[in-house]
Order: C-alpha cells, then structure tokens, then sequence
C-alpha cells in the first residue's frame, strides 16, 4: 500500500522545529510547540501504527520517483512501533526539559535541534533506502553533538570530542560499507538491495562488507570493542539530553543492524557467530563496569552496554524465536532507558551530585517518589512481572534452543550483575543516611523549586513508568506485536514485495 | 479433579492478592492514619487462613486458572493439595499472628505503615508461591519474595550492617531465581508448556531430556539458596538485621522453606533421579549438623535461632532426601513442629529484646520474675526444640530419627541427625530457658507489664506444640494430606505418641540426657566464634573476598578499556575493524587486482592529489592543532576540487561548506581544549603509522577489488536516460541530487543548518554560574 503517512512523523517533527526557530526569542512558546507538538506526535504515531497493523506495509515514494530509483520511506510494523515508542520517549523527554533545561540553552536552539534529532530518527526508522540511512544518521549525529555540546561546559565539551570523534569514525566506516555495496550491487533501496546481494557471485566481498556494517553500527550501538563514546559522554550533559541518547541512540544503531542484518545480508555463519562472540563480551563488559562505577550516570551508561547485548546476541542467533525477544527487550529498553536518565537528572537536583557515595536518605524523605523511581529501576532488572522480565522467557528458550550454553551463561550473567548493580544503587542512593547538601550558591536545589517546576520534573518520570507498567501488564499483547515484527523481519518477502510490486513479479 | 471455575476461581486470586491490597491501601493512605489503625490488620491474614482452612478440605486437589497473559502460557493457574495447604495455612496463620505481634512491637514507630506495606506484600508473594501451578508465576511470585524480603532486611536502613545484609540475601536468592527462571524455560522446551500439572504428566520425557536434567540443577540451585543451604547459607544469619518479627516470619516459618517446599513440589519428578537421594541428603546433612554446631558459638538469641534455623532447613532438605513414605512424613511433620517452636522463640526474642533492650543470652537471667507467662512459653518452645515427649517437637524428632535410621545401612545419617538432635536441644535452652530460668534475681526490671499484643501469638504458638504433642493424631490428616501430595501417592500415616520400646525411643532419650549434659555444661561465649572468625575461613569471608576480589578485577579490566584516551579508543577500533577484515579477506576473498581497468592519471588529478598527500603529511607533522585543524582543511577542498574535475559542482559546493563548517567547529571545541604536546614516542609513532598504513591499504584493496567486480547498472542508466526526459535536467548528478535523491539533499541541508546553529551556540554561550548544570 502507498500512503503518505509514512513520512508524516518526520516532517511533522521537521515542521515543530521550523515553527521554533520562527520563535527563536521565545523560549516561551518553543516549550508550548514541543510539547504540544510532541502530545500530537504520539497521535500520529498511533495513527500509522494502526493503519500498518489493518493494511499491511505502507511505502511512500519520495518525489514519486518508483522503486528502486528514487528514495521510498517504509512502514512495516517494526518501523511503526519505534516511531511510536521514540514519540512517547520524545514527549517524555519534552516535559522533563521545561524545568531541566536552563532558558539559557532553549534560546541558543535547545528545542529545534532535539526536534531535529527526533526527525532524524523517525526518518532512520521510515526509510527503506541504505544510503538515505546514513543521511538520517548524520542528522542524527550532527544534532546529538551539539545538544552535547550546548552550554559549553567543560566536562560537556571533553565528552563530545570523543562521542562526535568516535561517531564520526563508524559514519565513516558505515558510508564505506554503503560504497562497496552499491559498487557490488548498484542499488541502494535496500528491498533491491536483497534481491541484487543474493546474486552476487563473489561472496566473500559480501562478508567483507557485511563486517563492514557490523562495525559501523556496531560502534552506534556501544558493542565490545567499540563502546568507548558511550561511557565517555552519557555523564556529560544535562539528564533531559542524556535521556534521549541513553534511550534511543544506541537501540538505533541495533535497529539498523536487525534491519540490515535480516533484509539485505543472507545468513552467514560466520557473520552470526561474531555477533554472538561480541554480543556476550558486551554484557560481561557491560555489566563488570556497571558493578565499579561511582557516578549513576556512568553506572546507567555500562548498563545499556549490557543490556545492548541482550538484543545483538538474539541477533546473532538469528531466528524468529529469539528477534521476538530482541524486540520486545528493545521495546521496553527504550522506555525504561530515557526514564533512567530522568531519573538521574531528579537524584541531581535534589541532592546537587551523581556520586553515588554523596548521595543518600532519599527513601526517608521522599518515600512515595521513591516508590515511583523504584518501577523504571526494577523494571530494568526484569523483576516480573515488570517489563523486563518478559523479554527474558524467549530470550532464554531460543538461547537454550537454537544458541548455546555460552549465550544462555552471558544472558544469566547479566541479569545476576544487573540486579546487583540496582539493588546496590537502592542500597547507596535511597537507603544509606543522606549526606549534607554540597555547598553550592548557584545550585537550584529541589526544596527551592515550585511546585510547576516539580510536576514538570514527575511528570515524564510517571508518564513512562506508567508505559513500563503497561508493556508488563499487557506483556502477551506485545509479545504478539514483537512476534509480528519477528516474522515479518525473517520473512522479508513481503516487504520487498510491497516495496518492488513490478520486480518481484518479474522475478515469479 | 474438578476446575474451578467462576466465583471459587476468583476468591482465590482475592484471597491471593489481599496482601498485597492492603500494601497498596498503606502506600495511598499511610500519611493519614493513626499508629493505632494497625490493630485491624492482623484480620487480613486471619481472612486468608479461615478462606484456606474452611474451603480446601485436603481429600481432593483443588485447581483452577485466571487467564493473564494470554499467548504467553502465562496464567494464574493454582492447585491447592496437601502440601500448598499446609504452607497456605502456615503462611496465613504465622502470618496472623506476627501481624498482630508487630502492631504492639512497633508501636509508634514512625515508619510502621511502611513495614507493614512489605509484611503483606511479603505475604501474597508467599501465598502466590505456594499455590501457583505455573512455573512462570511460582518464578515471579518467588522474585517477589526475595525483593520483598530485601526491602525488609533493610528496614533499619540507616544502618550499614543491614544494607550489607540485604544486598548479600537479595544477591544469593537472586541467583537462585535466575536458576528457576531459566529452569522454568528448559522444562516448556520439552513439555511445551509452563503449566506444572503438564510437566507432572511428561515426567518421564522431562528426565529423559537434557533440558530436564539441566534444569534439575538449577531448581536445586534455586531452593538450595533460597533455603540457604550450605554452602549459601551465609545470607541467612545476616538476614537476622531485620526487626524480630520479620525473622520470624519470612527467615524461619515462611520464605526459607520455599526451597523446600519446591524440593517437595518436584519431589514426583526429580525424586526417580539416582543422584536426588545423595544429594540432598549430604547438602542437607552438612547444613544440618554444621548449623547446629555453629549455633552454641554465639551468645545473641537471635543468632543462636538463625543458625538453629538452618539447622532446621538442614534437617528437612535431608529428610526430603531420604524421601519415601518415611522422609516425607518426617518432613511434612518438622515443617509443622519447626514453625510453631521456632516462630514461638522468635517472638519470645523479640519481647526480651523489647523489654530488656538486649539479646545476649549471658546478660539475661531469671526473667521468670518479671514476665512469667512468657517464661513459661518459652521454656515449652524450647522443650520442644529439644524433642521432648508430650510436645510436637518429640514426635518430629522421633520420625526424623526413624527415617534417618532407615535411610541407609551405613550408621552415618543417624550419627548426624543424633548429633544434630544433641546440640540443638542445648541451643534451644540457651533461647527458651536460660534467660528466664537461671539466676535468682531478674536482670532487667520492667516499668510495665507485658503488652497482650505481644504474648497472645506466643501463647497461641505454645498451645499449638502442646496439644499436637499430646495428641498428634490431630495433625495426622495434614501431614497425610501432604505426603501424598507430594508423593502424589495414596499412604496411610499414622502419627503417635508411643512407639515402644524402640531404638528411636532409646536414642530419644539419650538426646535429652546428653542434652541437659551439653546445656549445664557449656557456658554461652563468644570466644570460639571469635576465634573462628579470625580464621576466616567462613562462607561470608569467603563470600567477602570474592567479591572484593571481583570488583578489583572489574575495575582494572573497565578502566584498562576505558582508559580515557581517545587515541587509544580509536586505534582499538581500527584494528579491530583490521582484524576482521582482515580474517575475512584471508578466508574468502580471492585478491586480484587488474590494473587494466584503471584508467590513467591526468595532471589535473595528480596535483590534487600531491596536494592530498602534502596536507595529509602535514597534519602528522604539525606542532600545533590549529596547524592540523587548517591542513585540514585544505585536504577537504581538495575533494571538493575532485568532484569538480567530475563535474559535480553542486557536490563540490556541499563538501567545500561542509568542510569549512566543521574546521570552524574544530576551531572552536580546540580553543577549549588544554595546550598541545606531543607525547607520543617513536615506537608508538611508528606503531601508529603501521596501523594507519594497513588500514588505508585495507581501503585500497576493497577498492580496487570492487572496481574488478561485474556492475549492476540498472539504476544509474535509468538516471542517464531520465534525467532530460522526465525530470529535465541536462547534468545527471545534479538531477540525482536535486530530484531523484533529492531527500538526502534536503536532509543534508538540515544537516548544515543544525552544523551552523551549534557553531553559533558554541560561539556566543556563555553560561552564568546559576544556569550551569555542573560545578
């Protein structure tokens, strides 16, 4: 089906952030369009999630150029259902920036480039073109290092040297991996992309250049070797920034690789065996930095290293059973992740540190805030029936399956280290008997905020934890989903199908 | 066995999930109430044990399930037979009684609605436990357990010592629970299903299979730690940390036996297994006579209990091992008689510690003076410990003895359990008696008496280890019920107060004689506890270092990882993309460069490219970053020189802003950044230059071997003829960029945007001292 639907989320979010930098004196009205631009960008969303799910996959061909010639955007459910998970985030992260985000920074553009960066994402999510991917990822980059950067404050400047260095260095080897495709194939719509890859005679340049993406997303996805940005910057900017990139950011670089890894690249062996290698040495390496760290920033940062493995490793295993369980981890990664860094930003502003060893008493003094913090951090642990537990069922049965013992020992591995990790971070931060404010003059600290100021930091906490609650009270309904996306993933057919009617008629 | 359905189906989830409503009553409301209100909680237990007791008669299994999660094979599915009924009701009626217990014992207390938020949410996770027969929902409902019971362990949370606990139980039960989690998953591999009742109907295919033999392993690893037997048993004493009737409850009547009670559960299946018998009965042996021993080491009641508790969890993890008619009416009978004395010494631990503000059992004498009743109590749960006639604790030990007895030829499990038997009867004394006996004059005086609150569970607990003992026959029909539960076979049980004269009998007797020995004889100290801690050879020593260990290896391999230096980062990165290129060309690319189709260098190009290469050399050469950042710069025009001599001029335009941007980028991140030095030595120069070089010849390569590859020209020579024709541009690549892909373009052009709004930002934002995030 054509519909234009599908690039409604970018140019709508491209459309918010034109409207604010036409208000770019008013950091006022800025906060009003992005929030209200983001409570209709969760509609829309909606909106082509449902018409994915009653007529199938919707493509949009840009400039009504056809496939393969032109670029085509393509909604298939997976796209859907991260276009609506990243607007809710999106919104999430919206309110949480009215009070988070110093006016300061909202009149030097806060507001349009995070809305930019959103498009970019929904645009990475929506296009069914490889070279246009990497347009979207540059966008993407381009926006997150100077939301990085924006203030310039020193630790912010030092963490964004090696995040855009190391970035630009996997753009690099991904744009190389897209040149030597396109010269072995001569397309880059990635539904031809699959027919043309298949035919290729000299299959070792394919694997060649399927190490190539690997790489390329592997370092956007923070995976061993090749996480190093990740921890280096994740502390660096304020929490309503490091919310977006520690929710979306990396699960982009594994969307890509589900994406790519099951469209275009054939099932190779060797591709697969790499991924799991590298996958379980993610969550070791993971999981050992979550236990030493000191910062809960840097504590949350090794976690979604870890917890990235989850999902390549299912990846790597490479069938139905276990992409059903990377994308429902992935589902609820994102949610639980942006919360994470919320939550950060709010043990912050009350007690004026990340140290964890600073930090403490909040139990005492804010029981029922703490109650609400407690959902996203067990949520994360997985303990059921939260949303992380779910994900674990398949996980655990395709590891057992279809992978092998080191896959399931790994996967173990990191749900022991990760509830450790929290119920230290439980232990330390809310238990352990609160230390005096630090001195600082200049530091708003909690007690002195209003009572707007509060609601607008609980509210995105509670709106996604709330989401938390539902994927685990609803887990069976988005297992199905998961499963849709699951087999629509292994089973292309049907997406180059809709996206090549002619061209695989011709091929029958 | 009929399914329930309707009505009965949904009192049980009621029934369930009580607890945790009144938890979610007190999370709502507790500001608003008065310490007094917890006076009527004790009634939501009571609800649940008069709901099990007046609806589950034991004849017929009871089953039923509410559909939950749909697809998943997640569903409440409960069955209610002897063994979850006995544990429902020791849950509900323990339950009632430390409930009403803990609203005197926390009088005033400013967080007591808390506690008993967790209390009750602690008990739907029991309850859900006992009666799940889904092995999704009895892994979820024992997840619950354990984290309800770290919240609880860490109710004095301002103290360090019960952090440490808590984290060390949640660890060590957390382990267990992955085990479960993942045994759970093994098991539907093979039955295809999460329901228990279909593993009990494969059990044949499930110990057949390899995934039914992995996952045994893990479900002991499950109850071995829940049940903290040894080796994990180290996380119990330190479980103590939590207020008395917290012990009471979840660390010696309810939550510790879910280890046995999944023992129990699985004994139908696992049991046929030749290494159940010897496993169980030496993990639970060892546990059982080393606990006992360990606990005449201290002089703190409470310690004294933990480790008589584990001696008792000991003692039902090898009677379970013997299992056959005779073990498992011996265990199903301990589990009773455990429960009633020991939560009875609990509670009279938790009055003392209350009234006398101590628990050393050296400091507390002739308390009979001032609180009699309790005295009393006291010394009757303690004579029960001891297995004396005419209370339950004598016909748990007598059953025990006999099972041990018959339990192999070789004397060796009836040394350990007599052992045992000995040493916890001088144990229980310590607790029960000593402090109330002995002595002539009360150490403590009271300013009031003893609240009721506080003696009515004690008595209530005392009566029920006086009249079973008296009359065993009216816990018969209990124990039969769960025996044959768990045997899923029909027995007669017979339980009595007289054998005859027998060898049990005899070494009954000699258990108490040697007991009252043991008791006048060894004096309460900690000096061989103190000794024993300096050897460190003790779990938790154990347990200590490694972690300690642990994190010194975590540190050192993340920090050597994250060292911090972006050179390194971006070496590791290519060499690693080196690495596996490399392999990848080795094993299946056949490298062949034909230089024919190369086509021949013009000057033009040549001097562009010299140009590259100068400025390239440049950058490594120069001394100053901004000398770097400008050569730069001049290799980014260079490209854009190229795309012109291939008449791109629109690319050319692109790369020639870009570039610019992103040296004032540079220029500006630079300007922040400390003065440059060149650190680096030769050797790492050179090694730095043999990296750079094999990458760029990696690039090569993969070039050159491309350009050796058959094209696909579909898509461009479409562009070539319509370009003019449909789109009505006579230069291609600009038609490609302004129209066929003219999404990119636009994408790129956002790109530049947002490049110039950061450059702008960079430049012009200075933030106060009040609007910055970080000091």
């Amino acid at each position: 089906m054509t519909s234009n639907l599908v690039i409604v989320p970018v140019l709508w979010q491209f459309l918010i952030a034109v409207a604010q930098m036409f208000s770019w004196f008013n950091p006022r009205l800025q906060r009003k369009l992005s929030v209200s631009g983001n409570v209709i960008q969760v509609l829309i969303a909606s909106w082509l999630l449902t018409e994915v799910y009653r007529q199938g996959i919707l493509t949009m061909n840009a400039g009504k150029w056809p496939a393969p010639f032109g670029i085509v955007f393509v909604s298939d459910t997976f796209s859907a259902v991260l276009v609506l998970i990243t607007s809710i985030s999106g919104l999430a992260v919206s309110l949480f920036s009215l009070a988070n985000i110093v006016e300061a920074r909202m009149r030097f553009g806060y507001f349009p480039i995070m809305h930019l960066l959103f498009a970019g994402l929904n645009g990475a999510f929506l296009t069914g073109d490889i070279f246009n991917l990497y347009v979207w990822f540059e966008i993407i980059i381009i926006s997150s290092f100077v939301l990085l950067t924006i203030g310039g404050e020193k630790p912010q400047l030092e963490g964004a040297v090696k995040y855009f260095t190391l970035n630009i260095l996997a753009s690099t080897i991904f744009l190389t991996a897209i040149g030597v495709l396109y010269g072995l194939a001569g397309t880059l719509n990635m539904a031809d992309l699959a027919l043309k890859v298949a035919a290729i005679p000299n299959k070792g340049l394919v694997e060649v250049t399927a190490i190539l993406f690997l790489v390329g997303f592997g370092i956007k996805s923070a995976i061993f070797p090749l996480y190093f940005w990740l921890p280096a910057s994740y502390h660096t900017p304020p929490a309503a920034i490091a919310a977006i990139f520690g929710g979306l950011l990396t699960k982009l670089g594994v969307y890509a690789m589900l994406r790519v890894f099951t469209l275009v690249f054939f099932e190779d062996p060797i591709i697969d065996t790499l991924m799991i290698i590298l996958a379980g040495l993610t969550i070791i390496t993971g999981s050992l930095g979550a236990m030493v760290q000191t910062n809960v920033r840097k504590i949350f940062s090794y976690l979604i290293i870890s917890h990235i493995g989850y999902m390549v490793i299912a990846l790597g295993i490479h069938t139905e059973l276990a992409v059903t369980g990377a994308v429902f981890y992935m589902i609820h990664d994102i949610v639980v992740k942006t919360n994470l860094f919320m939550v950060s930003g709010l043990l912050y502003r009350v007690q004026g540190t990340h140290h964890i060893d600073r930090l403490g008493g909040f139990y005492q003094y804010y029981p029922r805030l703490s109650l609400l913090l407690a959902i996203p951090l067990f949520s994360l642990v997985g303990v059921p029936p939260l949303s992380g537990f779910w994900p674990k069922i398949d996980l655990f049965k395709a590891a057992y399956l279809e992978g092998g013992s080191f896959i399931t020992i790994c996967l173990a591995f990191g749900t022991v280290i990760t509830l450790l990790v929290i119920a230290r971070v439980w232990a330390e931060v809310f238990w352990r008997p609160a230390e005096n404010l630090p001195e600082r003059p200049n530091f708003r600290f909690w007690h002195l905020f209003t009572l707007a100021e509060k609601i607008q930091y609980i509210t995105p906490i509670a709106l996604l934890s709330a989401v938390s609650l539902i994927i685990a009270f609803r887990a069976a309904d988005v297992h199905r989903i998961s499963q849709k996306i699951a087999s629509e993933l292994m089973n292309p057919k049907n997406y180059i199908q809709t996206v090549l009617p002619d061209k695989s008629a011709e091929q029958q | 066995m009929p399914l329930e359905t309707g009505f009965g189906n949904y009192m049980m989830l009621i029934a369930v999930l009580l607890g945790g409503m009144l938890s979610l009553f007190l999370v709502i409301f507790k500001d608003y109430l008065r310490d007094g209100f917890s006076a009527f909680f004790f009634l939501v237990p009571l609800a649940v044990f008069t709901y099990f007791a007046v609806f589950f008669g034991s004849e017929v299994p009871a089953l039923g399930l509410v559909s939950w999660q749909q697809g998943m094979g997640v569903h409440f599915e409960w069955r209610v037979d002897g063994l979850s009924r006995m544990f429902a009701l020791l849950i509900s009626g323990i339950g009632t009684l430390v409930f009403a217990y803990s609203h005197y014992y926390l009088k005033g207390h400013p967080e007591k609605f808390r506690f008993f938020g967790f209390l009750s949410l602690f008990m739907t996770a029991m309850l859900g436990l006992v009666v799940s027969d889904n092995l999704i929902m009895l892994f979820m409902f024992w997840e619950l357990t354990s984290v309800s019971s770290f919240f609880l362990i860490g109710f004095h949370y301002e103290d360090r010592e019960s952090r440490k606990a808590a984290l060390r139980a949640l660890t060590i039960t957390g382990l267990g629970g992955v085990g479960l989690l993942i045994a759970a998953v093994l098991i539907s591999t093979v039955t295809g299903s999460f329901s228990f009742q279909a593993l009990l109907d494969q059990r044949e295919t499930v110990l057949a299979s390899q995934a039914g033999r992995i996952a045994f392993w893990l479900f002991i690893l499950a109850a071995f730690t829940k049940s903290a037997q040894f080796p994990f048993h180290f996380w119990l004493p330190g479980a103590m940390k939590a207020p008395t009737p917290v012990s009471t409850y979840l660390h010696s009547a309810t939550m510790v036996k879910a280890g046995v009670f999944l023992l129990l559960k699985l004994y139908p299946i696992y049991s046929a297994l030749p290494v159940w018998k010897p496993l169980l009965m030496t993990v639970g042996g060892v546990s059982m006579v080393y606990s006992a021993a360990q606990a005449l080491f201290f002089t703190d009641m409470k310690s004294i209990l933990a480790y008589t508790t584990l001696s008792a969890l000991g003692i039902l993890v090898f009677l379970t091992g013997i299992g056959g008619n005779e073990g498992l009416v011996a265990a199903a009978a301990f589990i009773l008689v455990h429960a009633l004395y020991k939560a009875a010494l609990f509670l009279v631990t938790g009055i003392v510690d209350h009234e006398a503000h101590t628990r050393d059992v050296t400091a507390l004498h002739g308390l009979r003076h001032v609180m009699p009743g309790v005295a009393v109590a006291g010394a009757v749960a303690a004579l029960s410990h001891g297995g004396v006639p005419l209370t339950f604790g004598f016909i748990g030990k007598e059953l025990m003895y006999e099972s041990a007895l018959h339990a192999e030829t070789s004397p060796v499990p009836i040394a350990a359990a007599f052992i045992t038997g000995l040493l916890l009867f001088a144990a229980g004394f310590w607790v029960g008696f000593r402090p109330f006996f002995s002595g002539r004059e009360a150490s403590h005086t009271l300013k009031h008496p003893v609240s009721l609150w506080l003696q009515l569970p004690v008595y209530v607990l005392t009566a029920g280890t006086l009249i079973f003992g008296i009359w065993p026959a009216g816990a018969e029909q209990m124990v039969h019920a769960l025996v044959e539960a768990a045997g899923r076979d029909t027995i007669k049980v017979h339980l009595e107060l007289w054998h005859g004269f027998n060898t049990v009998f005899f070494l009954s007797l000699a258990t108490i004689a040697g007991g009252i020995v043991l008791y006048s004889r060894l004096v309460p100290g900690q000096s061989i506890a103190l000794k024993v801690e300096k050897l460190s050879y003790s779990s938790v020593a154990i347990y200590e270092k490694f972690l300690s260990v642990t994190k010194w290896l975590s540190r050192w391999y993340t920090d050597i990882l994250q060292n911090g230096y972006l050179r390194w980062y971006v070496m590791t990165i290519m060499v690693f993309l080196l690495t596996l290129v490399g392999y990848s060309f080795y094993h299946g690319v056949h490298i062949y460069i034909d230089f024919k189709k190369i086509s021949e260098v013009t000057l033009y190009e040549a001097v562009i490219l010299l140009l590259m290469i100068f400025s390239i050399f440049y950058i490594l050469l120069a001394k100053s970053r901004l000398a770097a950042v400008a050569a730069m710069g001049v290799l980014g025009i260079s490209i854009s020189l190229m795309f012109v001599l291939y008449s791109a001029p629109d690319l050319a335009m692109t790369q020639f802003s870009i570039d610019t941007l992103t040296v004032i980028l540079f220029v500006l991140v630079l300007y922040k950044l400390p003065r440059y030095i060149n650190i680096s030595s030769n050797v790492v120069k050179i090694r730095d230059a043999v990296i750079s070089l094999l990458f760029g010849l990696m690039i090569t390569v993969l070039c050159l071997e491309v350009i050796n590859e058959p094209v696909n020209r579909e898509i461009s020579e479409f562009y070539a003829e319509n370009s003019y024709l449909l789109a009505k541009g006579k230069n291609v690549v600009n038609v490609i960029l302004v129209d066929f892909r003219g999404a990119d373009t636009m994408v790129e052009i956002t790109v530049l945007t947002i490049a110039a709004l950061g450059v702008f930002g960079l430049m012009k934002l200075r933030l106060k001292d009040n609007e910055k995030t970080w000091e």
